[in-house]
């Protein structure tokens, strides 16, 4: 699901529920997601970018 | 005879008998009894109890029977953890028929070192926040400025101590919740390594991000404390353990780092100056000071976000369902908010935190410590929910956790010590973050330290 679509779906649902109030800190929840999800660490399954060697580890660099 | 003002001054006037628990004890209670009013620290005070426990107390140490240097020592509890007998109220009507059937460990801890519980202070309601303002029982306020916050979540704890009602807190911190109001009160706030000290029978916030830690006057007495929740008796504690027996190291032979990119980048101006003034007393007493990178700073704040909301959400889910009444509007909602995130983005913050551990390890790798701010604002008004940081308006929770949750994530033990304060003479705290899993090496760079980051004043 993508953050706009997850974020229609969460303020509809917020609404149903009587909980107008929700809408700008979900809004606000969905910038911090967009930036999760578009973070250059995140794995992939194609196997392109889920190295664990983008992940600086001095402890594997000690042993 | 001054009256002592530190548990270790204390400790030495009870074991020699200048003094008694019974006086201090009630000293301490007729200073709530004078500023619980104005100040709303404790939302319940254990007058007879605490009374009967500091007769016990120096009946034990009459008889030649001295516990150790909490034995006698008035310390108040964060209204989180559970104390046998009484209610845990989390600050919330969600718990107000609830009673404790057996002491949190931590309790039994302290219990058993001979502490005495003068009662449980008010909090964040179930430690959501960084102000205290969203409680049952109405805000706690700051000792120095009743107008301003103490800090939260444990902000009636920081009260407490700051405020001569006891001498040391039992706190918990899932973001900051123990060095916010310790920085904002002028206070040491310690939070150990994570999972070191166990958060059983303690009202959780994040099951993998909550710590328990004092919040005291100095190092030493954060050290003692500690010793204690490890159940290190004063004996062991002499041969390497927390507690910074002897002289402490030489301030020339430490190396601390500054993380500045992000965590020094958005702060209040005289918190920036008060900071760097202690960082040049440190320089003068001779401690090697470098600058030191942790590349992705910048995405803790998400990674924090996704990993709360969700692991808080599902502890509230049933009652936010049956009694969405009975929590304080901000906290509702704020929790509610956490029922909305996808497991997909949970699982990518769990990512992120090992990446945000192992950079921080990275920083740790040549240095005894990283220092840093404890927080980038002095205590905030009640009531204001921005703040202003040179043009940028910002929301002050958002602020307030900026330079403390990382170390939650990454789990570093952690310590804000004060540093100074504003030209309003408003505290500002600094911290110190030490290497994986190891408090004790932490507690001993802080008490060679202390002296030189405090005091100062923003000019």
């Amino acid at each position: 699901m993508t953050v706009k679509a997850w974020l229609e779906m969460a303020i509809h649902d917020a609404e149903r529920r009587g909980l107008p109030e929700l809408k700008p800190l979900l809004e606000a929840l969905a910038k911090a997601t967009s930036s999760l999800r578009t973070a250059e660490w995140n794995a992939d399954a194609t196997g392109e970018f889920d190295s664990e060697s983008r992940i600086p580890n001095p402890e594997s660099r000690n042993a | 005879m001054p009256e002592p003002q530190t548990i270790a001054a204390l400790a030495r006037a009870i074991k020699s008998r200048e003094t008694t628990a019974e006086a201090v004890v009630d000293r301490c209670l007729r200073r709530i009894a004078e500023r619980n009013g104005t100040l709303n620290a404790f939302i319940t005070v254990f007058e007879n109890e605490a009374r009967e426990q500091a007769r016990d107390a120096d009946r034990e140490i009459a008889a030649g029977r001295y516990l150790g240097p909490l034995h006698g020592v008035p310390v108040s509890v964060k209204d989180l953890f559970d104390i046998a007998g009484t209610k845990t109220t989390a600050a919330s009507r969600v718990r107000q028929d609830h009673s404790a059937e057996r002491d949190a460990p931590s309790i039994a801890a302290l219990r058993d070192a001979g502490a005495i519980f003068v009662g449980k202070t008010n909090l964040h309601e179930f430690a959501l926040g960084t102000t205290n303002e969203d409680s049952a029982y109405g805000p706690a306020r700051h000792p120095l400025d009743p107008s301003r916050s103490p800090g939260g979540s444990s902000g009636g704890s920081a009260a407490s101590v700051a405020d001569a009602m006891c001498f040391a807190s039992m706190g918990s911190d899932t973001g900051g919740s123990i060095r916010i109001p310790a920085a904002v009160c002028g206070l040491v706030g310690l939070k150990p390594a994570i999972g070191e000290l166990t958060t059983e029978g303690v009202v959780p916030l994040s099951t993998t991000l909550d710590h328990i830690g004092p919040i005291c006057r100095t190092v030493e007495d954060a050290a003692i404390v500690y010793d204690a929740l490890r159940g290190v008796s004063r004996t062991e504690s002499r041969g390497g353990a927390a507690r910074p027996a002897g002289a402490p190291p030489d301030p020339r032979a430490i190396r601390l780092a500054i993380p500045r990119n992000y965590f020094l980048s958005l702060l209040d101006p005289q918190v920036a100056s008060t900071f760097e003034s202690a960082c040049e007393r440190l320089r003068q007493a001779g401690v090697m000071l470098d600058d030191v990178p942790i590349p992705h700073a910048g995405d803790v704040a998400a990674i924090y976000l996704h990993i709360v909301l969700t692991e808080a959400a599902a502890y509230h889910a049933k009652t936010l369902e049956r009694r969405p009444e009975d929590y304080t509007p901000n906290v509702r909602i704020r929790l509610e908010m956490g029922r909305y995130i996808l497991g997909e983005d949970y699982a990518r913050a769990r990512r992120g935190r090992e990446l945000i551990r192992r950079e921080v390890n990275a920083a740790l790798q040549d240095v005894d410590a990283l220092l840093l701010p404890a927080l980038p604002i002095p205590a905030p008004k009640i009531g204001v929910p921005m703040v202003k940081i040179g043009t940028a308006e910002e929301p002050v929770r958002n602020v307030m956790l900026r330079c403390t949750q990382a170390f939650n994530v990454s789990g570093h033990p952690a310590i804000s010590i004060p540093c100074g304060a504003t030209i309003d003479g408003l505290p500002v705290g600094a911290q110190l973050v030490g290497a994986a899993n190891d408090t004790p090496g932490l507690l001993r760079i802080a008490a060679a330290v202390e002296r030189y980051l405090g005091p100062g004043t923003s000019r």
